[in-house]
């Protein structure tokens, strides 16, 4: 491995730097390292920045906002992000949630990236020195980004209206078949007021199940009401097919998952 | 390749070196220093055998550059025996046949320490999660599991 490491001290300067040919942004290094260990000569060189505001979770008036340099175990063991916990529990093992970043996450193609399918849910905001995109234009463009993310913002979820689910053959730690991240509010009667729902492995990156969130309205969560939606949840997909599943696999047993989800029949 | 000086406390010890910038820790340790304890195994952060604890936390060392740990305080499993004495984590490895080739053993010795400082009477479920990123290709967990088990006992009696 031939890399050189560059350390500044504003997000300014890392941005310029990062401009140059063969240069990537080192966060928690379980991306960019990994890839640099396997061989990747098209990383030459790194920068990083020391910023301390890029480590710090903020949350005041219903909102949380995690610098792009947050771990995922902090995430997880942060009071205030509970209902979070189990979106960052779900990425690797003990070693890599102390490594892998809220903003290296954004990043992580699939299988990977099962925290960005929780913000995707969440309709979260990315920040950069540019400005803040919605997280879903953020996903789309995410390849031909070359400014350095500083932040995630979203509004905190009321503890019953997310829900989370990672799909994998090994327990507790394994790479995901599928992750699915729901965010529904409920109107006092149990009909779904509005939906947001989230898929990890169904592309090349997350995205929305948009015909099953339209399908979703109206409804109450019972396994009748859900059908509708649950059979709508392919639409638009593109799984990928890697060594835990095939495509074929994941676009059967998506419904499937989707549906213990909405239902509430998680098991753990 | 510029050389960048590291400084770090390793094991107790202060450590001074100068290496290559963009170099591993892994290999910092093994190749510079002679710490040959951590395992490089994945490369990839997907096997634990390079686990060392740096600053309290697990962290895999192939994916760690040397030149972050400046200042750092770092453990790995060859500074846990004192004056010649195994660690209660090494004595209940050997004794619960916990460990076969002995590759993964190192990493999965740093992992249940970090959880043993941190959750000293831990459920069987606990192991298991902490152990969650480190593979084993010969024990078959079980026997890890025990022994981390046995270990966090011997702690308790050991502090009654």
């Amino acid at each position: 491995m031939t890399l050189a490491l560059q350390t500044f001290s504003t997000v300014k300067d890392a941005n310029a730097a990062l401009q140059a040919s063969g240069t990537r942004y080192l966060g928690g290094g379980t991306l960019v390292l990994r890839a640099a260990n396997e061989g990747d000569v098209s990383v030459s060189r790194l920068v990083r920045v020391s910023e301390p505001s890029l480590s710090q979770i903020g949350i005041s008036g219903g909102k949380a906002r995690l610098g792009a340099s947050v771990t995922l175990a902090a995430v997880a063991r942060h009071p205030e992000l509970a209902v979070l916990a189990p979106a960052a529990r779900a990425v690797g093992g003990p070693a890599i949630r102390n490594m892998a970043t809220v903003g290296g996450n954004l990043f992580a193609p699939a299988p990977y990236g099962d925290f960005a399918v929780a913000l995707l849910a969440l309709d979260a905001t990315v920040i950069g020195e540019g400005g803040e995109v919605p997280v879903e234009t953020f996903l789309a463009e995410r390849e031909s980004s070359r400014a350095i993310v500083t932040a995630v913002t979203f509004a905190l979820p009321p503890e019953k209206g997310f829900r989370f689910l990672k799909v994998s053959r090994v327990k507790p730690k394994g790479i995901s078949v599928l992750s699915i991240a729901a965010m529904l509010q409920q109107a006092s009667d149990g009909t779904v007021a509005s939906a947001r729902i989230a898929l990890g492995c169904m592309a090349d990156r997350p995205m929305r199940a948009r015909a099953a969130e339209q399908a979703l309205l109206g409804r109450k969560l019972t396994a009748d009401e859900i059908a509708p939606a649950v059979a709508a949840a392919g639409e638009g997909t593109s799984p990928i097919t890697d060594p835990i599943a095939s495509s074929w696999y994941r676009a059967e047993v998506l419904p499937v998952h989707l549906g213990r989800l909405l239902l509430n029949q998680i098991k753990v | 390749m510029a050389k960048v000086p590291v400084q770090f406390t390793l094991n107790g010890s202060e450590k001074a070196e100068f290496v290559d910038s963009g170099t591993a820790l892994l290999n910092a340790l093994r190749d510079k220093i002679g710490d040959t304890s951590p395992k490089g195994g994945c490369h990839q952060g997907t096997c634990g055998a390079c686990s060392v604890i740096i600053d309290g936390e697990l962290r895999l060392s192939c994916l760690t550059l040397a030149e972050t740990c400046n200042g750092a305080a770092i453990i790995t499993t060859a500074g846990l025996a004192e004056a010649g004495v195994l660690h209660p984590l090494q004595r209940a490895f050997l004794d619960a046949f916990a460990t076969q080739c002995g590759f993964c053993t190192p990493g999965m010795i740093m992992a249940a320490k970090v959880l043993l400082d941190r959750t000293p009477n831990p459920s069987r479920q606990d192991v298991v999660e902490a152990l969650s990123g480190n593979i084993c290709r010969c024990t078959g967990y079980e026997p890890i599991i025990q022994a981390v088990l046995t270990a966090a006992r011997t702690n308790s009696q050991n502090a009654a």
